[in-house]
């Protein structure tokens, strides 16, 4: 038996994990699927048509902004009240730790798996807004990998709170107070443009604001070099929540 | 009772060197904050034994299990599995050869029973083929052959600890490490764990048991440890313990709780110099090699008693004393 390094490894918690969603896909789809499409539908067309915009349509300008968020909802959620089932309840994590998979492994492979929900939810509002006439820009290609990303983030930030969490009712805090704050934040509905200045710059510091900043000028355009300054926030934001995610939940299971 | 650590236990046979020894421990211990639940402890598991931990809630067996199995990081001593420090350098070397069945229930609920093992395998780096093949045979063996497609929440305890036997069999460990593998289970239940354990030990497997049924030690383990509150207090052979602690029969009388007939049991036991242990309803009396058995049974003709072999229970309720431990 050869020794298993950390893509190995995580990749067979991935695994572990796929096959486990396996058995209750069609209700996780409605519900990873079902929730973004709708908003886009109801918000973008149906308010759209009150809101004023200068050059774009509100349905045009608002689904690059649902599709980052159906990508940070979706790893989110996994991350949290999936992970911390795995962590606690079902102990699963602590069945796997007795083999040669070790913590990083461990958090890897979960926040693979949270960003796969991610991928597989933003490429579904991208199907949608594409066929709805939304996306103007052959970048709109790379905009899978971008859900992946975002949903690597915050895959890795849930893992974080899922590690802190004495118990499921903890998770209401993280999804009122940063979750929502940055749904309604970061761009996704307005254009943080439109905030004092203060906020403007508070803006800038939540995760979710780059996100949908890159997946805009993807989608619509025209690209710009500031999409670097973008990815590296992500990256940086993705390097220090998974570390600190393998430190606590290490702390957590190892005693 | 008060036991001296170096005359009652002995320990010398225990800590003799064993060039070989699967997992090896001196002085190891494990402090929680101001809690210390290990209290330095030296103990050494021989290749292809059964070796047991007893004790009550709160010995400290399950801790120590952790630190053998890299779930808890020591606080001081020196601990060794195949000959290798339990360090986080040498944690997957050592997790690899090890079998794990832990005391919770820890089985994947959305998988299959097949699906559980088959996932368990590749944590191990076991190829399908070959996972496939070793998950017919473990079915076979943990007699759930025409379970292999059921969901885990359809099993009864008896199956789900069978399971976690399995899996803990996936991939041909050194060691296999049993933390109170019978814990919950009906009579049936147990005796067919206890079958199935009994040929791992046939077939060499190195075992490593806690628990706190005495039968289940007796049945299995050919040397033990009895642990309580973090330090070891016996250590010997099932036969040996008793016979050191207890002697090879004991008469229990019962006395209803009843302050005098105690008193009279007592006044006719205590000139044949007899070992007791006064309990809330009885009274035990330790028969040994010096004493006149018979001349004791005739005093005792009218009291309620039972006259029976001594166990490692009689050595364990000595040992550690009455009061509960929760």
């Amino acid at each position: 038996m050869a020794p298993i390094g950390l893509f190995r490894g995580a990749g067979r918690v991935w695994r572990r994990d796929m096959e486990s969603w396996r058995k209750y896909y069609r209700s996780s789809l409605v519900g990873a699927l079902g929730e973004p499409i709708l908003s886009l539908l109801a918000i973008g067309y149906g308010l759209g048509r009150f809101v004023d915009f200068a050059g774009v349509s509100y349905a045009e300008f608002l689904a690059p902004g649902i599709l980052a968020a159906a990508a940070m909802n979706a790893a989110s959620f996994e991350a949290t009240f999936g992970s911390f089932t795995r962590m606690t309840e079902q102990k699963t994590y602590d069945a796997i730790l007795a083999t040669p998979i070790g913590i990083r492994e461990i958090v890897a492979g979960d926040v693979l798996w949270a960003a796969s929900k991610a991928l597989l939810s933003g490429t579904a509002v991208l199907l949608v807004a594409a066929a709805a006439g939304l996306v103007h820009s052959l970048w709109a290609l790379v905009l899978p990998a971008i859900a992946l990303l975002t949903g690597l983030v915050f895959g890795a930030m849930g893992m974080v709170v899922s590690a802190r969490a004495p118990a499921y009712h903890f998770f209401t805090y993280y999804f009122t107070l940063v979750i929502t704050v940055m749904y309604l934040f970061s761009g996704v509905f307005f254009p943080i443009e439109s905030l004092p200045g203060w906020a403007q710059a508070a803006a800038w510091l939540l995760p979710l604001t780059h996100a949908v900043a890159i997946v805009r000028l993807c989608a619509t355009g025209p690209m710009s070099p500031m999409v670097v300054l973008h990815l590296g926030v992500l990256f940086a934001a993705l390097w220090a929540a998974y570390a600190l995610a393998v430190r606590m939940v290490g702390r957590r299971l190892i005693r | 009772m008060s036991v001296s650590l170096h005359t009652a236990v002995g320990l010398e046979a225990m800590s003799d060197e064993m060039d070989d020894a699967i997992v090896e421990a001196e002085g190891l211990r494990k402090r929680y904050e101001a809690n210390e639940v290990v209290c330095g402890i030296d103990f050494a598991v021989a290749p292809r034994e059964c070796f047991g931990v007893l004790g009550p809630n709160g010995a400290g067996k399950t801790t120590t299990i952790r630190m053998i199995t890299c779930f808890s990081p020591l606080t001081a001593g020196r601990l060794e599995v195949f000959g290798l420090p339990v360090t986080p350098a040498n944690h997957r070397t050592i997790k690899a050869r090890i079998g794990l069945a832990p005391q919770e229930e820890n089985l994947d609920p959305d998988l299959s029973v097949e699906l559980n093992l088959i996932v368990y395998a590749s944590y191990f780096g076991i190829g399908r083929a070959e996972a496939e093949k070793r998950v017919r045979e473990l079915l076979v063996f943990s007699q759930m052959k025409e379970k292999a497609r059921a969901r885990i929440d359809t099993l009864s305890g008896g199956m789900k600890r069978r399971l976690i036997l399995a899996r803990a069999l996936i991939n041909r460990p050194q060691l296999l490490v049993l933390d109170e593998p019978t814990t919950g289970l009906d009579p049936q239940a147990r005796h067919l764990v206890w079958e199935r354990l009994r040929e791992l030990k046939r077939g060499g497997v190195t075992m490593l048991l806690t628990t706190h049924y005495m039968e289940e030690a007796a049945q299995l383990c050919d040397r033990l440890v009895v642990m309580d509150r973090g330090h070891i207090i016996a250590a010997g052979t099932p036969a040996a313990l008793i016979e050191r602690h207890v002697g090879r029969e004991v008469i229990e009388v019962f006395t209803g709780g009843d302050a005098l007939r105690r008193e009279h049991v007592l006044a006719l036991t205590r000139p044949l110099g007899a070992r007791v242990e006064v309990t809330g309803d009885a009274v035990v009396i330790h028969v040994n090699g010096q004493m006149d058995a018979p001349a004791m049974l005739a005093a005792l003709a009218g009291e309620e008693f039972v006259h029976r072999r001594a166990t490692l229970e009689d050595v364990f309720l000595t040992l550690t004393g009455r009061e509960l431990r929760e």
